[in-house]
């Protein structure tokens, strides 16, 4: 069980902060307007983030 | 894995209109998945919408798509099902263009019981026109035209959609992300008309006049709200009030329109070869 690797579109991205409010493990943190990834090492692949973002930017890849 | 939506978006469409925030977005992806679960062909699937920020969820996806009239999505999605009744027809739309400005367009798909799958995304208000108040605003809810509070109670929707005839209705809301995609799968396996609503958050219009101080803060309300089917059933009405109620509230199985429109048509065609 390697660390997923989650892609953040930036271009897409509109700074809701959804997917860092609803982290359970408080992976991503916003930068400015735009969610960073942070912590992936403490990812637990629950993959909210990916569905709940409107905007299409999340896209998680559990490797 | 993580889901792979290019394939049934329009190539340079996206990032969408919808603010920050906005649950269309949401229920859009539970859209595709649904769609994608099902292996639906792209060439036979529709998506029809009236107009309102909902309703431009079809100029984003790749099916055959028509953007109609104001409330007028389920009257076109009728024709378009009874001229191809092999197609598979989804409507989708908001609260004031469902059930406020298309209210009676909607009831009589649910009469009907034709086989389409409604998703009604019920934002409470009407977002793309500046924020008035619709069916769904909640009471003593604030909107540009209820400056003082909302004195109407509010429509519920899946009890309409029971009373009316349509013999699936579901709800969920937007927070429920994984919910969204069984739901509409199930609508669309179903034979009949479908009614899908789904409560998502409008912070622009909706959120910024009611005190929210986030989409997140809407988002977690519905969380805290939301009572599935199987654990209402065990309380007590006094205890449901304000609630909401999440899962399948209705399933039955009853003729679907366009099979009996054919019928019809056989035996009036039987009727008029026996008389030569």
């Amino acid at each position: 069980m390697g660390i997923p690797k989650i892609e953040i579109n930036e271009k897409y991205c509109k700074g809701c902060s959804i997917c860092v409010e609803f982290c359970p493990t408080q992976v991503l943190q916003m930068n400015g307007f735009v969610a960073q990834v942070v912590k992936p090492e403490a990812c637990i692949k629950c993959m909210q983030c990916e569905l709940r973002c409107p905007d299409f930017a999340i896209r998680v890849f559990p490797e | 894995m993580a889901f792979n939506y290019e394939k049934y978006i329009r190539p340079g469409k996206l990032p969408h209109i919808w603010c920050p925030g906005c649950g269309h977005g949401i229920v859009m992806k539970g859209l595709i998945r649904a769609i994608d679960k099902c292996a639906l062909n792209k060439n036979r699937t529709a998506v029809i919408s009236g107009i309102g920020c909902a309703s431009r969820l079809p100029g984003y996806v790749d099916f055959n798509t028509v953007h109609t009239a104001h409330g007028r999505a389920a009257a076109f999605a009728t024709g378009m099902k009874m001229a191809d009744p092999g197609l598979t027809v989804l409507c989708v739309g908001g609260d004031g263009d469902g059930v406020a400005i298309g209210g009676n367009h909607f009831i009589h798909a649910c009469r009907r019981n034709i086989d389409i799958t409604y998703i009604l995304m019920n934002n409470h208000i009407y977002g793309m026109t500046g924020g008035q108040f619709s069916p769904c605003t909640p009471t003593d809810g604030f909107a540009s035209t209820t400056p003082y509070g909302n004195p109407d109670p509010v429509f519920d929707i899946a009890k309409l959609a029971i009373g009316a005839g349509a013999t699936f209705v579901a709800r969920t809301t937007a927070y429920h992300a994984t919910q969204i995609d069984k739901l509409i799968i199930e609508g669309i396996q179903h034979k009949g008309f479908s009614v899908i609503e789904i409560l998502d958050c409008c912070p622009t219009s909706y959120g910024r006049r009611n005190k929210y101080r986030s989409v997140v803060e809407m988002m977690k309300q519905h969380k805290e709200l939301a009572v599935p089917v199987t654990a209402a059933a065990k309380m007590a009405p006094e205890d449901l009030a304000g609630k909401i109620i999440t899962g399948v509230l209705h399933k039955e199985d009853k003729p679907e329109y366009c099979e009996q429109y054919s019928r019809l048509i056989e035996k009036v065609q039987e009727q008029a070869a026996a008389k030569g």
